[in-house]
């Protein structure tokens, strides 16, 4: 079964690196721009891992996040956020609401997926 | 990275868009309507821009745009008070931030100091609430990022590395310290917490990465686990201890463990610790973890039985097959996956414009079939005859669907009008809000592309000429901060757009003079006072007292105006002493089609636009006056319009001289003064493709383009406006006041 990665974020370019990325590993991708769309798609859909932004607009990462984890069908699924932060507050943030791991931007392929490979079975 | 590279474009029309809204907000914030969303917003805007240069590499840009963002992050935390200074200063730095981009972009580079006053006032104003913005942490931080990156260690003040992927464990990091490296044992005791399952964060994972690292050995401590109707799914239940030996160090192993360090105890020792001459690696930190191992269950740990760790402690089983995704990727690579359907896709203009023409041709088709078919009854021929019905409706939709795809909203080009007014505004001194409304409103690609410099030059005009300094309006009893009003509004088949100012409006005395010293005007003409006003719209005329950079050496107005006419459109304005002055542009809303009314005048057949028709008649005899100059006039309902004979102007032969044998056609041009135009007879209504006349000819006044009708025959499309200038200019002669006394 081929694993399937939400990604979540505002910025285009972003989403299409990300899907390039993903691909070139074999997971399937499915896009969502903001943390509101992120949860729609997770009603409709079953993923393995989740890759989030924070900052964006309708609803944040951190929100996101928060929400996901309250459904049963997502406690289990890795979370992992996209930050170019190197401070520890964003982190912090996301690991508070339930985040797994993180993925600092920014970041290629091969790098990408070794983190998923730090998260996902 | 260089894979990511062709994502580049995308990036760059990303930037372009996110600068757009920039804008905008920007405004808002001056303007003092910004709230906490719209800092928000910027603050997205400039992390968005950051992340996507940091991605392509332009170091520059990251930079400034860190700090940049550090500041709009106090901003909206409501650290730092959006004051009107701040808010000019974010202004500046966008337009830096946008300079940067466009720099990146082309490739090109900027003067080395480019960004460097508004760094500084960026700097200083973190500083000002004692945050320390410094370029140099900034660039510091960059600097360990990309060397991070290329394998190297962690931040020295980061307590873990800020690069997720562990640097050390890499194939390519190794070589750095080839054969070196001493094989070592390590212990490790890992004792997850609950709040490490609460974040899907999976030992079993954890503990196969860390069998890559070398020689490995696992016990498993399950002593803690309950009776099964204890358990709870996410509560930590088992630890560890494994025996590793390896020669990737002790950071390789803290790093496998970097997401779940502060969700259990983690304890590393090494057992055989090389001779302190080999210690060059500061990796020899105090354990954290390992402070507070002691005092939990340190000694039961040797007592557990041996435990393979596939029996971890999950209440699903793991899928062991599927632990490298490579594996399964001939199954999926395909978009199948991608549920979320494109809203837009990027069609190539070339292929829009074909598509616009083509359905122009069958435009034209339709009205030769329709043609050819009109002499057989409709009753004989029912189906032919609902079928053309159809086709024609069909087609009118297939070309509204069309020249949808090449609208686009006004908003592209007004845009770029709030930087101008600001800029404007720094230039002369004076206080000066801009207010627009309507941005949504769709023109024609074409007509918006054209549409930016002729909007320019209005608003230049209306800074420079029509807002007065803050003193003078004072003293004039007005606000201090004069207002600019732009505004887009579809009105029938026309696209209105009002420039509208506060300011001093037209000294019509002074433009009078003006125009009688360049001999524009006859020193004994009498003038409405809308007339003087559209004077400054005649080549060469210029007030200003003396040439600014601003506005020009009074080369402008005249050719805005061409620039309107070309585009189909006309440009008045509107003025009150005083109190201000309108510039109103009507424009078409596609420059492909027209709805048009066909007339014969003698031989020949003309198109006169519809949206300048206002009726037509068969006046009667008494109705036509003959004043002085012999012009005729028209008197319908109280109001005197002049005549003017369409055979005359174009010189036709065997055109009907007699109104009340021929037919008049009242038009209302864009300044709404009428004329009537007397024709043969009128044909019929039909829509038209233009076709324009400029790529192969010269303009010629009165026709504005032409167009192929249903017969083949090739017809000229009237422009009234032009109409109305021959006919004032071939008698020689200003055109009978409307006050004129009817002869």
């Amino acid at each position: 079964m081929t694993k399937r990665v939400l990604t979540v974020d505002d910025s285009k370019t972003m989403l299409q690196m990300l899907q390039f990325a993903l691909k070139q590993g074999g997971f399937e991708v499915i896009q969502g721009e903001n943390g509101q769309e992120g949860l729609d798609l997770l009603e409709a859909n079953t993923v393995d891992v989740i890759i989030t932004d924070i900052n964006m607009p309708v609803m944040d990462g951190i929100t996101f996040i928060k929400e996901l984890r309250k459904k049963p069908k997502n406690k289990a699924t890795p979370v992992l956020i996209l930050t170019t932060e190197s401070s520890q507050s964003k982190k912090e943030e996301g690991r508070s609401a339930g985040a797994t791991g993180w993925i600092v931007k920014p970041f290629d392929p091969g790098k990408l997926l070794e983190v998923i490979r730090k998260v996902s079975p | 990275m260089d894979d990511l590279a062709q994502f580049k474009q995308t990036f760059f029309s990303e930037c372009e868009e996110l600068l757009g809204d920039l804008e905008g907000h920007l405004m808002a914030l001056q303007a003092g309507e910004g709230d906490n969303g719209t800092l928000n917003a910027v603050f997205r805007a400039i992390h968005s821009i950051k992340g996507g240069a940091g991605a392509f590499g332009f170091e520059r840009l990251v930079a400034f745009a860190h700090i940049f963002e550090t500041v709009l992050d106090l901003m909206r935390d409501g650290r730092l008070e959006p004051t009107p200074d701040s808010v000019l200063l974010v202004l500046h730095c966008a337009d830096i931030l946008s300079d940067l981009v466009k720099a990146a972009q082309n490739g090109t580079e900027l003067s080395p100091g480019h960004e460097n006053d508004g760094r500084k006032s960026l700097i200083d104003l973190a500083a000002s609430i004692g945050v320390d913005a410094d370029p140099n942490a900034a660039d510091a931080a960059l600097a360990a990022l990309d060397a991070q990156l290329a394998g190297g260690g962690g931040l020295d003040d980061e307590p873990e590395p800020v690069v997720a992927a562990a640097p050390e464990p890499e194939p390519e990091a190794a070589p750095a310290a080839p054969a070196k490296a001493p094989l070592l044992k390590y212990v490790v005791k890992f004792e997850p917490r609950d709040a490490l399952y609460q974040r899907a964060n999976e030992p079993l994972i954890l503990i196969r990465e860390l069998r890559e690292l070398g020689g490995f050995l696992a016990k498993a401590d399950a002593e803690a686990v309950p009776s099964l109707d204890q358990i709870q799914p996410e509560g930590a239940y088992i630890k560890w201890e494994f025996e590793i030996e390896t020669d990737r160090g002790e950071q390789a192993i803290r790093d496998v463990f970097e997401f779940v360090l502060d969700d259990c105890l983690l304890e590393v020792t090494c057992l055989n610790p090389p001779a302190p001459t080999a210690a060059a690696k500061p990796a020899a930190e105090p354990k954290p973890a390992a402070a507070e191992a002691p005092k939990a269950e340190a000694p039961k740990a040797e007592a557990a039985p041996a435990v393979a760790p596939a029996a971890a402690p999950k209440t699903e089983t793991p899928k062991p097959a599927a632990a490298t995704p490579k594996a399964e990727a001939g199954g999926g690579g395909g978009g199948g996956g991608e549920t979320k359907a494109a809203r837009s896709i990027r069609v190539d203009l070339d292929r829009v414009d074909k598509l616009v023409n083509m359905v122009g041709e069958l435009v034209i088709t339709h009205a030769m079939i329709a043609q050819q078919t009109e002499h057989l009854h409709a009753d004989q021929h029912p189906e032919l005859a609902n079928g053309l019905a159809e086709l024609s409706h069909h087609i009118r939709d297939l070309q509204e669907s069309v020249m949808a795809m090449r609208a686009q909203p006004v908003k592209s080009v007004f845009a770029r009008l709030p930087r101008l007014v600001r800029e404007l505004a720094m230039m002369t001194n004076k206080k000066i809000r801009l207010d627009m409304s309507g941005e949504n409103t769709e023109i024609d690609k074409t007509v918006i592309e054209q549409l930016g410099d002729p909007l320019t030059h209005m608003i230049r005009n209306s800074c420079d000429h029509g807002i007065e300094t803050p003193d003078d309006r004072t003293a004039a009893g007005k606000p201090p901060e004069g207002v600019i009003h732009v505004s887009a509004d579809q009105r029938g088949g026309r696209i209105v757009i009002e420039i509208t100012d506060d300011g001093r409006g037209i000294n019509r005395e002074k433009v009078m003079k003006k125009a009688i010293e360049k001999k524009l005007v006859a020193p004994d003409a009498v003038l409405s006072n809308e007339e003087i006003d559209n004077l400054i719209f005649l080549p060469g005329f210029s007030t200003a007292d003396t040439v600014s950079n601003i506005s020009g050496r009074g080369v402008g107005m005249d050719v805005v105006r061409q620039n309107i006419q070309s585009l189909g459109g006309r440009v008045h304005i509107q003025s009150r002493p005083g109190q201000g002055s309108s510039f109103i542009l009507t424009l078409p809303l596609t420059l492909a089609v027209l709805d048009g009314m066909v007339l014969k005048v003698g031989v020949q057949s003309y198109i006169l636009p519809l949206a300048n028709i206002v009726e037509s008649l068969r006046p009667e005899k008494d109705q036509i006056n003959v004043v002085a100059n012999q012009s005729e006039l028209l008197r319908i309902r109280g109001e005197y319009v002049p005549l003017v004979y369409l055979h005359r102007i174009f010189k036709v032969p065997k055109g009907i001289d007699d109104p009340t044998k021929a037919l008049v056609i009242i038009v209302e041009m864009e300044d709404s003064s009428k004329m009537g135009l007397v024709v043969d007879e009128i044909i019929g209504q039909q829509q038209v493709v233009i076709k324009s006349l400029e790529e192969n000819f010269d303009p010629i006044r009165g026709v504005g383009a032409a167009t192929i009708l249903g017969n083949g025959r090739v017809s000229l499309i009237l422009d009234v406006a032009g109409i109305k200038h021959i006919a004032e200019h071939e008698s020689q002669q200003r055109p009978p006041r409307l006050a004129a006394p009817a002869a």
